[in-house]
Order: structure tokens, then C-alpha cells, then sequence
């Protein structure tokens, strides 16, 4: 009973909701389309006992879009919730420090030059991201690193990337072929062989991440008290950031480069469950973040069908609006976790 | 015990304070006086190791602090910082962090870490902020707080940052009712106060920074009678008898 009373109010349903939403919009992104199949062909499809064009839509189509908007979700999600704590920063996410654009660079080259080492693009998508990260770190750092240092040195970074890209794409324009709406991020045509080898990644480094959840609540407390806590508070950061670079590249490995998951979800499920453990934010934020991106590529594909927007579109049309309030909130109020007023 | 030998302080190609030798003994509290940057926080953070030390050692029960790993370390001293950021998390939660250092990876907080930190939530008079978010609560409140996680730690050596600044009169003076609580207890306390008359009142020894080195170091009454404090300050200290002992006050020298 103990342990219950550290919770704070009903975070435990919260949990629990953002898990049906996701299975919810799992078993809706499965049923709707171009085509509607019902609920009871899906499950026949799934389970192998389907027939007909229907169960091959469900099976060809429809199961790896939404494992891929699932997974994508979920990694971005979660890459985002590490990245804004580490940093303190609720401005900060994969997309705005330049991990999505150097993820998406690496996945770029990686296509051209070797284009049938699928397997490998999810650990080229990751150097790339961790090396956009550290770059933007190095500049922010360089010059003062306030919020607003990181987030523009992050623009600067992620623009160089997207050139990086367009570079490769005009060199190599059949490169990123089976990556439809790489450049707005997108989930159409995908295969399960393209998924598999980014599914390992992001279980691996999301358990890590939920392994060091205790060492993110003490991050959490500023540098100083952690480290008067014992914690190596540096080395920490990097091994955090890492992770948080390979979830993302993992996601943009096969997704592309879907903005604004890994800003939005964070702050969503931060309001559900609050910040008293880490574990459950990282949790939350996996489920939010997954149901999110399949409902979001639900009104996608069917606002406009029977033709197609790639989800990036409606993802940026949402969370662009969403950063503007964010950074209004900034101004009215200079931080969430705020310093206490220090004559220091 | 924990000791400085020869201990320097400050920051890369920029010495605040040199030369400094102290020690914090179990069962005493030790207060650091100085004027407005002197370097009494720069030299509390150099001591368990959060600034690196521009010379000399520490040495915790004989042993150079830097054979201790951080987490050992941890389990030894606490550290207050003056401010710091405010997480959006409860009291318990905050006080929770203080069992840190006992907990290997991956970290899950156990039944004892539980009643160490209500023991500690007991010892500061604030069992009713457990369940509290951070942010709602006052200065006073949030310093309680910050005092159970110190105490949480359960560590020998505690140093306090001017853990009065920000606090109304009556939290101040229960503050140091506390640390004279957690001395007879038997560990060992160095706090900086910037108030003459209440770390007189508290201290067992006081330790006057000023012109970047160690100016004196004694028991309080030595201290005062020596009257460098008021050379160091620029004040006139007195006292009188009040019938709880002395009460001291300070004041503006008369013009010459």
C-alpha cells in the first residue's frame, strides 16, 4: 500500500485510458479506409482464417501502416518526453534539436548508396540523429544555453540536414523510393520488413529508458541536486539523449520525418499523469503518443478519400499551432519548473 | 568528521578563496560568516566535490573524499543548495529523492526508504506536506521539505546554503532550532548564514571569510569577543541578556 501513496490522483486510469485509446484507434485504422472492412473481417484477416481482397488490404496494407503508426508514435513519443526533460526544456523535441533532420539525412544516404541493407537504416538513422543532437547541444552551449539558444541552434542544424537530403534525393533521385512523403513524414506502403528492424531498436532503447526512470526523476531536480545525490549527472544526460536519439532515428527510419509527435504527446500526457515518476510519463507517453499518430493518420487518409494525405500534413497543420502556444506560454510565464527568485 | 586541508576555491584561473582549513565535527554546527561574495557558497559546494577544489583536500573520516565514489559520498553528506528549481512533483516525492544514493540500478524505492522519509517528514514538523505539490507551497514550507530530503539521506555531515534566505522570522529560527536538533543528534553541520545574530546564536564554532582566506575560526563567544566581525562586516555588534541567553543585534558604526 505503500507504494500507492506516492501517486498522485488517478494517474493509474490515466494509464489505463491512454492504453484503450490506443487500442481503439489501433482496431479503427485497421477498419477504415479507402475500403471499410468490419470489425469481424479484420479479426478473421488477422488471425489467418480471411479470404478474399479484404483480408489482403488488412494483411498488406493496413496491418503495416498501423504497426507503423503505432511504433512511430509511441518511439517519438518517448524520444520527445526523455529529450524535454533531460533538457528542461518544454521546447525542445526530436523534430525541433535536429535528430528527426539528422536521422533523416543518415536515412537518406544510407538508401542511396546501399539500398538493399534495409536492416541497417534504423542504426544509420541513429547515428545521424545523436550526431544532430550533440551538434546542437555544442552550439547552444556555445552560445548560452538558454531555451531559445537550443531551439534555434536546432533549426540551424535541422536546416543544414534537410539540405543534406535534398542533395542526396537530387544525386540519387530513386534513393528514398519506397519512402513515400519522406520529407513531410508519412506511413503509406510500408512493409513489415521495413518496420521489423526499427521495432527491435525502439524496444530496446525504450527499456532502457523506463530501466533509468529513477535516474530521470533526480535529473529532473537540476544538475546540482542531482549530483550532490550521487547521480553522474553528465554522463547521465548523454546516455539519456542517446537513447532518445535512437528511438527517434528509428521512428524516422521508416516514417520519415513526422514532426511534432515527440513536441505534442509529451505535453498531453504530462497534463494526464503528471511529472512525479518518470516511469509512468514514459509510459504515458508511449500510449498517447502511439494513438495519437494512428488517429491522426486515420483523418489522413479519409478527410479527402479516396485520395491520401501523407500524416505529416495533418500532424504539421495540428502541432504548428500547438508550438505558437507553447511559445506565447513561454513569454507569459518564463518556466514551468521555475527558479525560485536567487539573490545568488 | 569531515575535514579541509589547505582547501582552495573557486572557479578555473579565478581563486576566491584559498588556503582554507576546517573542519566539521559530529554533534557541532559550524557557521560560515563573511561579507556578500567572499566565497562562503563557492567554498561549501567545493566540499563535497560539485565545484572541483583549485587545491588541497577533503577528507571525510581520514579518507581523501575522492576515494569515495559519488554515491558513497552521497550516503556521507548532504548538500542545500541555496535556490533551486522547483519540480512539479509532491513533497513525498521530493523528500523520496533523498534515499537516492541507497538504491543500485535499476532504482525502486523500498519499504525502508518509505519510513526513512516519514521518519523525516516527523523530524521537520511537516507530516501534513507530504501529499502537497512543490509548487503550492511557501517558502517556509518548500525549505521543510527540502530539510526531510536532507534528512532522508541520513548522512553524517549535512551543509546548508543560507537555508533561512527567503523564510519569515518564525521559520527562520525554527530552521535553526533544527539544525541545533540534528547537531545533538550527533551529526556534523556547516551552514553560511548572512545573519550575524542568529549564527551567533546557533553556532558551536564560527568560521570568518573574508579578503579570499580563513580570517578566524572559534567558538562563538571567542569570536565575538575578538570583535573582527565587526571589522569583516562593517557593523557594530553588541548583546544583552535575555533570559534564554544572549541576544545579540548589530547596528551602523557611528560616523567618525
Amino acid at each position: 500500500m505503500k507504494r500507492l501513496r506516492i501517486s498522485s490522483t488517478r494517474p493509474e486510469p490515466a494509464l489505463l485510458g491512454l492504453g484503450l485509446l490506443a487500442a481503439l484507434a489501433a482496431l479503427l485504422s485497421l477498419c477504415l479506409g479507402a475500403a471499410a472492412v468490419p470489425p469481424g473481417e479484420v479479426l478473421a484477416a488477422l488471425l489467418g482464417r480471411g479470404s478474399g481482397p479484404a483480408a489482403r488490404i488488412i494483411l498488406y496494407a493496413r496491418l503495416p501502416r498501423t504497426c507503423g503508426c503505432l511504433l512511430a508514435g509511441a518511439a517519438l513519443a518517448v524520444s520527445g518526453t526523455v529529450i524535454q526533460g533531460v533538457l528542461g526544456n518544454p521546447l525542445a523535441a526530436p523534430n525541433v534539436i535536429g535528430v528527426n533532420a539528422g536521422a533523416g539525412f543518415f536515412t537518406a544516404i544510407c538508401a542511396a548508396l546501399w539500398p538493399t541493407w534495409t536492416a541497417a537504416v534504423p542504426f544509420a538513422a541513429f547515428l545521424g540523429a545523436l550526431g544532430g543532437v550533440l551538434l546542437v547541444l555544442f552550439i547552444a552551449e556555445r552560445t548560452g544555453a538558454s531555451r531559445m539558444t537550443l531551439v534555434l541552434a536546432g533549426v540551424a542544424v535541422s536546416g543544414m540536414f534537410s539540405a543534406g537530403i535534398d542533395a542526396v534525393l537530387t544525386l540519387y533521385p530513386d534513393a528514398l523510393n519506397g519512402y513515400t512523403d519522406f520529407r513531410v513524414g508519412g506511413v503509406a506502403n510500408l512493409a513489415m520488413s521495413r518496420i521489423l528492424p526499427a521495432f527491435w531498436v525502439v524496444l530496446a532503447a525504450f527499456l532502457l529508458v523506463l530501466s533509468l526512470a529513477g535516474e530521470m526523476d533526480v535529473l529532473l531536480l537540476g544538475e546540482e541536486t542531482a549530483r550532490s545525490l550521487g547521480l553522474p549527472a553528465r554522463p547521465l544526460r548523454l546516455v539519456l539523449l542517446a537513447l532518445a536519439a535512437a528511438l527517434a532515428g528509428a521512428a524516422v527510419s521508416f516514417a520519415g520525418l513526422l514532426g511534432f509527435v515527440g513536441l505534442i504527446a509529451p505535453h498531453m500526457t504530462r497534463r494526464l499523469v503528471g511529472e512525479d515518476s518518470s516511469a509512468r510519463l514514459v509510459l504515458a507517453a508511449a500510449l498517447g503518443g502511439a494513438g495519437l499518430l494512428t488517429l491522426c493518420d486515420i483523418v489522413a487518409r479519409t478527410i479527402f478519400a479516396p485520395y491520401e494525405l501523407p500524416v505529416g500534413v495533418v500532424l504539421s497543420l495540428l502541432g504548428g499551432p500547438f508550438f505558437i502556444w507553447l511559445l506565447v506560454r513561454q513569454k507569459s510565464r518564463p518556466s514551468r519548473r521555475r527558479k525560485e527568485a536567487g539573490r545568488a | 568528521m569531515l575535514e579541509l586541508k589547505s582547501l582552495s576555491a573557486g572557479y578555473p584561473g579565478h581563486s576566491i578563496l584559498e588556503d582554507v582549513c576546517l573542519a566539521v565535527r559530529p554533534g557541532k554546527v559550524l557557521v560560515l560568516l563573511g561579507p556578500n561574495g567572499c566565497g562562503k557558497s563557492t567554498l561549501l559546494r567545493t566540499i563535497p566535490g560539485l565545484l572541483p577544489a583549485l587545491g588541497g583536500e577533503v577528507l571525510l573520516d581520514g579518507k581523501p573524499l575522492g576515494s569515495y565514489t559519488p554515491r558513497q559520498a552521497a550516503q556521507k553528506i548532504a548538500y542545500l543548495p541555496q535556490s533551486r528549481t522547483v519540480p512539479s512533483i509532491t513533497a513525498r516525492r521530493m523528500a523520496l529523492h533523498g534515499r537516492f544514493p541507497y538504491l543500485s540500478y535499476p532504482r525502486r524505492y523500498r519499504r525502508e526508504d518509505f519510513a526513512a522519509v516519514d521518519r523525516a517528514f516527523a523530524q521537520v514538523d511537516a507530516a501534513d506536506l507530504a501529499e502537497r505539490p512543490m509548487a503550492e507551497l511557501s517558502g517556509g514550507q518548500r525549505q521543510k521539505v527540502y530539510l526531510a530530503m536532507a534528512l532522508a539521506q541520513e548522512t553524517d555531515i549535512i551543509l546548508m546554503d543560507e537555508p533561512t534566505t527567503y523564510l519569515d522570522v518564525r521559520h527562520q529560527l525554527e530552521t535553526l532550532a533544527l539544525t541545533r536538533r540534528l547537531a545533538a543528534e550527533g551529526r556534523g553541520l556547516a551552514v553560511v548564514l548572512h545573519d550575524l545574530c542568529l549564527a551567533l546564536a546557533v553556532a558551536d564554532e564560527v568560521a570568518v571569510l573574508g579578503a579570499g582566506r580563513l580570517l578566524a575560526l572559534g567558538g562563538a563567544e571567542e569570536i565575538y569577543q575578538s570583535r573582527i566581525l565587526e571589522e569583516v562586516m562593517g557593523v557594530r555588534l553588541d548583546r544583552s541578556a535575555g533570559p534564554r541567553g544572549w541576544r545579540y543585534f548589530c547596528e551602523l558604526p557611528e560616523e567618525a
